[in-house]
């Protein structure tokens, strides 16, 4: 008997390595080579497209691609995002605290301001604080009901870059509040009442130990919201803020080479939300410490990590 | 009454209609050592948590080292301590947890030194120092830089020992700090917990562990759906239990 025989050749020690004829997956290669055909003939449709449009003129995607106009929208979009993701998050640690407190009008108001950002489309809210000078012509600081100090006319300060920002920042701040509260609910209660039990105070014990700690469920999430706000920046061409969408429409508008101009804004949008992948990679492993059994990886484990793809 | 390190006099803790603790009468001089023994639900963890202020308590009264615990007397009014004062108290009694709770985004060292630093304003550097000695006291001094995860569950105990004994507490609060260890590393943290019963340490151990108990308690409670059913040194609770309660369990236990 082939068992017994086995066992026989070897009585002590380790047994020998299993060495099975693998199963064959006929399905797979067929998926694959159905994958395959499909990209082949829609990369060739880009490419040799000659038809009565004359095709997606890739010479003009080239010409158009480091143009200084659409470099200029590159760079208004990047510091839109950035600035709006600030304010975003910024509002959304607020917001998430408020929701959190045990008074009720606080919380409560936190919760009116995440109804109405979440509940309202962002296009609209744009056009809203675009054109909020028609509603309050002027803006006065000063105390509530009392007297005021500054008065100012709203369209020289609602500018397109402020209504921009105040409209993507309020309605980022309304999402990040939602992620950042579960976050916060996400560190186990024990964290609390050890930092407690030690005299730190309800500020010291949010800050040191329950926000880093937090900041491993929110970050992932916070990366995604990064994303969808640099693509979101591109609404604000209807209130003509000069960011990327904006500047490719101004110059096809001239020319019309509109889907060259497309292609030309969508590689720039492609090539900002990769280098954001990156960067969402590090700011994760720099929040996961603590929480993997592995020692922190070299830099040539990281990079190898990146090609090796974590997500 | 300023004698005692901690006092409780018919202390009674509702949890909505479900009352946990019934009228706990007990004392824990300075320096003693008490164990507190009996099942689970009994109330034991929660009396801790009191001692603390971790939970309010609905009647009685509870003294730490002759003051009132979350509360200022005044006449016979109660004045509800602002939550700085509270803090400040807690920062006076170490507490350590079945769960051990320690910071897992910080090392062994910033987890010791985090408090001393932020609640008391000592210096990194001095807080550093005083770190390693109490690591190196509970045995890790090796283990400074290592977070929490890669720690075993004896270890991490006993870097919550430390870190509670870096607020130089006059009280230490140890909620069954054995409970949630594998069997083999109950001893180290046994230990450590013995030193500091020889180092003067006042000591409430909420505990399963008899021969712990035995030894090093000066004095033994037996708690049973939230009433202290008896109380005295070991070798009379533990060795000639009067109450039948106390002898069924210890029978089941040991």
């Amino acid at each position: 008997m082939a068992t017994s025989k086995l066992t026989e050749e070897r009585p002590t020690g380790r047994p020998e390595e299993i060495k099975a004829v693998p199963v064959r997956h006929p399905g797979r290669w067929l998926a694959a080579a159905i994958v395959l055909v499909v990209a082949a003939s829609i990369v060739r449709a880009i490419v040799t497209n000659t038809g009565p449009n004359k095709g997606f003129e890739w010479v003009w995607v080239g010409h158009y691609l480091f143009d200084s106009r659409i470099l200029h929208g590159v760079v208004a979009t990047i510091y839109i995002t950035f600035l709006s993701m600030l304010i975003g998050i910024i509002l959304g640690v607020v917001a998430a605290i408020m929701r959190l407190s045990p008074n009720p009008i606080v919380s409560g108001a936190s919760w009116l301001y995440i109804w109405f950002f979440r509940g309202t489309p962002l296009l609209v809210q744009i056009l809203f604080w675009y054109n909020l000078q028609a509603l309050f012509p002027t803006i006065s600081l000063g105390i509530p009901f009392g007297p005021a100090f500054v008065h100012t006319h709203a369209n020289s300060i609602i500018t397109t870059l402020v209504a921009g920002l105040l409209a993507l920042g309020l309605n980022e701040g309304a999402y990040m509040s939602e992620i950042v509260r579960a976050g916060i609910i996400s560190v186990d209660e024990g964290q609390t009442q050890a930092a407690q039990s030690l005299g730190m105070s309800r500020l010291q014990i949010m800050r040191l130990i329950v926000l880093p700690q937090a900041m491993r469920v929110i970050i992932p999430p916070t990366g995604n919201e990064t994303i969808s706000m640099l693509k979101n920046t591109s609404l604000l061409s209807v209130i003509s803020f000069g960011e990327l969408l904006f500047a490719a429409q101004t110059i096809y508008d001239v020319n019309y080479k509109i889907i060259a101009l497309l292609i030309v804004a969508s590689i720039w949008y492609l090539a900002m939300t990769s280098v954001l992948y990156v960067g969402q990679y590090f700011i994760e492993r720099r929040y996961g410490r603590g929480f993997s059994r592995a020692e922190r990886a070299t830099m040539r484990e990281r990079w190898l990590a990146l090609g090796g793809g974590r997500r | 009454m300023t004698d005692s390190m901690v006092r409780a006099e018919a202390v009674h803790k509702r949890f909505g209609r479900l009352e946990v603790l019934k009228g706990i009468n007990l004392e824990v001089k300075p320096g003693q050592v008490m164990c507190m023994l009996g099942p689970s639900g009994s109330g034991k963890s929660t009396f801790l948590r009191c001692i603390n202020h971790l939970e309010k308590i609905n009647a009685g009264r509870l003294y730490v080292d002759g003051e009132l615990v979350g509360y200022r007397q005044s006449g016979d009014k109660l004045y509800e301590l602002r939550e700085d004062e509270v803090a400040k108290k807690r920062s006076e009694i170490g507490m350590v947890f079945q769960q051990f709770n320690l910071f897992p985004h910080m090392t062994a060292l910033e987890n010791v030194a985090l408090a001393p630093i932020r609640v008391k304003g000592m210096s990194r550097s001095d807080a550093r120092s005083r770190g390693e000695q109490l690591l190196q006291r509970v045995g890790l001094g090796d283990k400074l830089g290592t977070y929490p995860m890669a720690l075993s569950g004896g270890q991490q105990q006993r870097v919550a020992i430390a870190r509670a004994l870096a607020m130089e507490p006059k009280l230490m609060l140890f909620d069954e700090p054995t409970s949630a260890l594998d069997p083999e590393l109950v001893g180290d943290v046994l230990d450590a917990m013995r030193q500091l019963a020889r180092d003067g340490m006042t000591m409430i151990v909420v505990t399963h562990e008899m021969g712990f108990a035995r030894e090093v308690a000066d004095e033994v409670v037996f708690m049973d759906e939230g009433v202290v059913v008896e109380s005295g040194p070991p070798a009379e609770v533990l060795g000639a239990p009067r109450h039948e309660r106390t002898q069924a369990f210890l029978s089941k236990v040991l």
